[in-house]
């Protein structure tokens, strides 16, 4: 990258305003700052975002973009690309089902398909009242621990379909 | 033989000895000398992705597939564009295609003027042995002048790369993965709310299918125009 584009691109991040007042966009322009507003720190960016403010919404996805300058499809795609990227708000509790090869053949389907009964969302939604979301992800590199599961971020192993469901009604029934 | 000129290889094709230039594909010599390779996601004036995997040959030596799309003449290659292998694999992919979306012919607006159709018949499909998907996608007619139909769409992306490469909007990408891969017009709006689209048309001439039409036509009635594109290339080289 030239001298001359990094500048550009300075220029350019430094006057997209952020989509509001909130001190988080605080952190994402900081992140894009260090990166030199470099469109190859897409994926580094989102992170942050979604890191500051649990997922992606348009108005942040546009704020990247334009500090990026990165065309809003190809930014899209990438959110949407990426299993960890979520464009909706998580529910307090997420239950994440590991859906790839290996966990899928180790039974997977019927993980997903169990906590789907019991909470009566599919993967990618969350309960009405905001306090589970089911999420499916490829692969999360613990294969030999098939099926694989993550529950507010722990990874559980080896799991059966009655225990996940018996950890999820757990945080459907306490305050917790 | 005499020695080869700098840059230039030869290669062996379907038996028969062939020169080219070390930086053309097999597939743009193959066109040279009217070997003829099925296609979908490669279209001459655009960068090629070596998607759909429809121009896949043989390499004596090696088990392994190319993509003559990609693959790049050299020296003693001995490649074969047809054979019982590669009919088989070629109409299976076309099948799953075809199983993937509601490619409905008698009812769309290419009906007759269609890569994947020509495909398909060229191919010898009369029928499609797996189970069809039915997914239920939704029409896109937001836009003044054109209609997306992603029933229709093979995501060859060849609206993506036009769009990048020869406009330089990059209103078009792909979004997802896997079978829920979809095309899309910037933050995945409606097309006619899309800021960066120029109103151009070249995703719609260079789309393989009915997916992108110009509004106003019916049942059979879209041709596509696709000659501006090598013009397009070619002026640019010369006065780049
Ligand atoms: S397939 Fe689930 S961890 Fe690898
Ligand atoms: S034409 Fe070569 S892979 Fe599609």
């Amino acid at each position: 990258m030239s001298v001359a584009q990094t500048h550009h691109g300075r220029f350019l991040g430094s006057r997209t305003p952020a989509p509001s007042g909130d001190a988080r966009w605080k952190l994402v322009a900081a992140t894009m700052r260090r990166h030199g507003y470099r469109a190859d720190a897409l994926i580094e960016v989102l992170h942050a975002v979604q890191g500051a403010f649990g997922f992606l919404d348009d108005d942040g996805l546009r704020f990247v973009a334009a500090s990026l300058r990165v065309p809003y499809s190809r930014v899209y795609g990438v959110a949407t690309f990426y299993q960890h990227f979520t464009l909706r708000p998580p529910g307090k509790h997420t239950c994440v089902v590991c859906m790839g090869t290996t966990c899928y053949i180790k039974g997977a389907q019927g993980l997903v398909e169990a906590v789907q009964d019991r909470l009566g969302v599919k993967p990618g939604q969350t309960t009405k009242d905001g306090r589970v979301s089911l999420l499916e992800a490829r692969c999360i590199g613990s294969c030999g621990l098939a099926p694989a599961v993550v529950l507010d971020g722990a990874m559980h192993g080896k799991i059966k379909a009655e225990d996940l469901v018996g950890k999820v009604e757990e945080w459907m029934k306490h305050d917790s | 033989m005499s020695p080869a000129a700098p840059g230039v290889v030869t290669f062996v094709m379907d038996g028969k000895d062939v020169s080219a230039r070390a930086d053309q594909t097999v597939l743009a010599v193959a066109r040279e000398h009217n070997v003829a390779i099925p296609t979908l996601c490669a279209l001459e004036g655009l960068s090629t992705v070596g998607a759909c995997r429809l121009c896949l040959v043989e390499i004596a030596g090696s088990p392994k597939l190319q993509p003559a799309c990609v693959l790049k003449a050299t020296e003693g290659l001995n490649v074969s564009t047809r054979s019982e292998r590669l009919d088989k694999y070629r109409k299976m992919i076309v099948e799953l295609l075809l199983s993937e979306r509601n490619h409905v012919c008698s009812v769309c607006v290419s009906n007759g003027h269609c890569d994947l159709q020509s495909l398909a018949q060229s191919l010898g499909i009369d029928h499609v042995r797996f189970p069809y998907l039915y997914p239920s996608f939704a029409v896109d007619a937001s836009h003044a002048r054109f209609t997306l139909d992603h029933n229709r769409c093979v995501l060859c992306t060849r609206c993506v790369r036009v769009c990048d490469e020869v406009e330089g909007a990059h209103t078009w990408d792909v979004m997802g993965r896997g079978i829920r891969s979809q095309v899309i017009t910037g933050l995945k709006q409606p097309w006619g709310e899309s800021e960066s689209c120029t109103t151009c048309g070249k995703c719609v001439q260079v789309c393989p299918t009915g997916a992108l039409s110009e509004k106003g036509k019916s049942v059979a009635e879209m041709r596509k125009r696709r000659d501006f594109l090598p013009y397009l290339t070619q002026m640019r080289e010369e006065h780049a």
